[in-house]
């Protein structure tokens, strides 16, 4: 299954288990989505519970709140991360803070999907990686996926959940583990264990990491596309990195993260977004804080430049594996 | 002037220039119809012919007190005079209130004088298990529908009895058993959210619409215009109030409004009947709230309303009108006060007098006294009486995050 028939799939279990779940935004319902993520759902469940939106993010986040305020389980789209600030408001002082400024008397239960992230020559506004803004703000929650099964439990896990999730779906995985070589052949998922999902309901809990590849030299800290461009630095290096799939990064699994650098004591943080007040950042000062006594060499950080995305230079700005082994080397001293 | 001439010409802007400030004639209302001369349309008459009232005003009491025309709701005595109760215990608690503020006890008020009628009319005329979806001036809705009056003062002291647990600035009230939605300081925000819970209650087979009010200086917001679009466009069975007092902080209507139009002609573009309604006439804003509220739940979609008022206070008690005020606003303004109008009705009626009315001033004065000397009882935040604060990190999320319980552990400490 491609990362795209995981989350349709995600969908559809959610609405056959729970008739609460709704699911719309701009060209969801017919069409079934730009990315084709809802393709198939209004026609098996109706237009009751899968439909077009006009195109006002304030207006599909706003009238979310207040469906979810109500007691369904909205899960809307977002057609791009790019597109999310409209709503920026409704998510950040209305969804974030129902349940803590009424004391529980309203809550939020929504999730939001997004693609994210570049790789598909999209230019500024098609490409960006808003995470941060949202990991920023007490009372959501932020999961980026990096792979079809992975997709598929965490997508049914936000539904599940009884707080708002932001649901980040880096948009150059949707087809396949893009391993960072952009002019090599598109390798597809069907080629890749995670993309073996099983039928039917399970969930992956939100605020678990996931031990992507087991190593001794260093941990590398990723999360969404850059887990497979890790991957494929280490294999290029040869270089034993422990790469750590994320995948929530709000409440973050902080177990997981310090269990890794006290046993390799290096420690490389990688991401797509911008570098500066980047997550990465809040990762970064997370080690220094809990297991510097078992570092041997300063954390270091490979992001996207802090520059807007660029449309022609989009593979000088992508943090590639040529970068990112370059860096796994610093952290080694070599 | 051809096009010759246009295009030499100096570009201008045009910055709306109201006159402003104490020495300034008060505004004119514009519109002002005659009681009872407004038809009342079908619940499903055809917008476009709805659309030639938006520039009128649905009135119903007259000037001498008497009820006329076709909105007349035809109330009992019994149910004026508890609108007239509403009303009266509404601007009691707000006295008491800015009277606490004077007294140091509180950190801010807003008060609503003159707006009484509008949330206490519209929440009577509707069923208690609506939800509406309120802005900062809508303490009738809670005081006309029995909440507590002593739970609100709590939440405006921010004591340890606040149901709010001291979350929230005074006045930003919640209560869903009481069918209003959480408070936000965020204009409009509330607005498409009531779109969406009225949507949701027709998705779900409900019989239960919504009701969301916004100010008219907030109309501006780009919130308002989506929650007008998606009520349209999916028949949501949603009133959408607009309350017209005429002044946004210090900035008259001109500039949320455009020069000719009403904020009931915003319907109209978007296929909504709308309405302009005189919000200090409480038998007005009943009969027009059940009106639309009618229409959904007759599934015949949305209706917009335009209240036209006056804030005859400030906007709030950090503000200071006698700046920008013209003197004697209050007395000028053609639509009265909603207290007295429905006064002067019940006594034409010869269903009250100037005793009754003494005495039941006196007896909502005492109520009032009551409730506050228990809120007062339980301290204010200027007393430091107040929830536990490590209660704040309960309700960010449903079930506590490490991270929280870690930053849990560190206060006070």
């Amino acid at each position: 299954m491609t990362m795209i028939e995981a989350i349709r799939d995600a969908h559809a279990v959610a609405m056959e288990r729970d008739e609460r779940v709704v699911v719309f935004g701009e060209d969801v319902g017919y069409f079934g989505g730009v990315f084709r993520c809802t393709q198939g759902l209004q026609q098996r469940f109706g237009s009751h519970r899968c439909f077009d939106s006009p195109i006002s993010e304030a207006g599909i986040v706003g009238t979310a709140i207040g469906m979810a305020a109500y007691g369904l389980r909205p899960c809307v789209e977002i057609q791009f991360a790019d597109y999310v600030y409209p709503a920026y408001d409704q998510i950040v002082s209305e969804a974030a803070r129902l349940r803590h400024r009424s004391a529980g008397d309203f809550t939020a239960p929504l999730t939001i999907r997004m693609p994210t992230g570049g790789g598909i020559f999209g230019g500024q506004t098609h490409s960006q990686s808003p995470e941060a803004l949202f990991t920023h703000v007490a009372g959501l929650k932020t999961v980026v996926v990096s792979n079809p099964y992975d997709a598929k439990g965490l997508l049914l896990a936000a539904i599940e959940d009884d707080d708002p999730v932001i649901f980040l779906e880096p948009k150059r995985v949707y087809n396949g583990p893009f391993d960072g070589h952009h002019d090599r052949p598109i390798v597809p998922w069907s080629k890749h264990p995670l993309s073996e999902v099983p039928e039917g309901h399970y969930t992956i809990p939100l605020g678990e990491a996931r031990i992507h590849r087991p190593g001794g030299d260093l941990t590398v800290l990723a999360y969404g596309t850059l887990v497979h461009v890790a991957q494929t630095a280490a294999e290029e290096t040869g270089i034993d990195a422990e790469i750590i799939d994320l995948r929530t990064l709000l409440p973050l699994d902080v177990d997981t993260i310090v269990e890794s650098v006290v046993k390799t004591g290096r420690c490389l943080v990688v991401h797509e977004a911008t570098l500066t007040s980047g997550f990465g950042a809040e990762l970064s000062a997370t080690v220094q804080e809990r297991a510097f006594h078992h570092l041997e060499a300063p954390i270091v950080r490979v992001c996207g430049w802090d520059t807007p995305y660029p449309h022609a230079h989009e593979w000088s700005y992508f943090p590639g594996p040529a970068r990112v082994g370059q860096a796994m080397l610093e952290v080694m001293g070599r | 002037m051809d096009g010759e001439q246009v295009g030499q010409q100096a570009l201008r802007l045009h910055i709306p220039d109201t006159e402003r400030g104490p020495g300034a004639e008060p505004p004119e209302v514009r519109f002002i119809s005659a009681a009872g001369e407004m038809r009342r349309p079908e619940l499903d008459e055809p917008v476009e012919r709805i659309a030639l009232m938006r520039k009128q005003m649905v009135r119903v009491l007259d000037d001498d007190g008497a009820a006329t025309g076709p909105w007349d709701p035809q109330l009992t005595a019994d149910q004026l005079r508890t609108g007239l109760r509403d009303m009266m215990l509404v601007r009691a608690f707000d006295a008491r209130l800015l009277q606490a503020h004077r007294q140091g006890k509180i950190s801010f008020y807003m008060q609503c004088l003159g707006e009484e009628a509008i949330a206490c009319a519209h929440k009577r005329a509707l069923h208690p298990a609506d939800m509406h979806f309120p802005t900062y001036r809508q303490q009738g809705l809670l005081i006309a529908g029995g909440y507590p009056i002593v739970q609100m003062m709590n939440q405006v002291l921010s004591n340890e009895a606040d149901p709010l647990k001291g979350r929230q600035l005074p006045i930003m009230y919640s209560s869903k058993e009481y069918g209003f939605f959480t408070i936000s300081g965020n204009l409009a925000t509330q607005y498409v959210q009531g779109v969406g819970w009225a949507m949701a209650s027709a998705l779900s087979g409900d019989t239960r619409i919504a009701s969301a009010w916004i100010g008219e200086g907030a109309t501006a917001e780009s919130d308002f215009h989506a929650a007008l679009l998606f009520a349209s466009t999916y028949r949501a069975p949603v009133i959408l109030n607009i309350v017209n007092n005429q002044w946004a902080i210090s900035t008259p209507e001109d500039f949320a409004r455009g020069a000719s139009a009403t904020f009931a002609d915003r319907g109209f573009g978007y296929s909504i009947p709308a309405l302009r309604v005189d919000g200090n006439d409480y038998l007005a804003v009943y009969a027009a709230t059940r009106w639309a509220a009618a229409r959904a739940r007759g599934n015949l979609g949305p209706t917009l309303v335009e209240w036209v008022t006056l804030r005859r206070g400030a906007h709030s008690t950090s503000d200071d009108p006698s700046v920008y005020r013209p003197a004697g606003e209050a007395s000028h303004f053609p639509l009265g006060d909603p207290i007295a109008n429905l006064q002067r009705h019940l006594v034409t009626l010869g269903q009250w007098d100037d005793d009754r009315h003494a005495a039941l001033s006196n007896e909502l004065d005492a109520e009032v006294a009551a409730a506050f000397a228990e809120a007062d009882a339980h301290g204010s935040v200027k007393s430091g009486h107040t929830a536990d604060p490590r209660t704040m990190f309960d309700d960010v999320y449903a079930e506590l995050p490490r991270h929280l319980r870690e930053q849990r552990d560190q206060v006070g400490r």
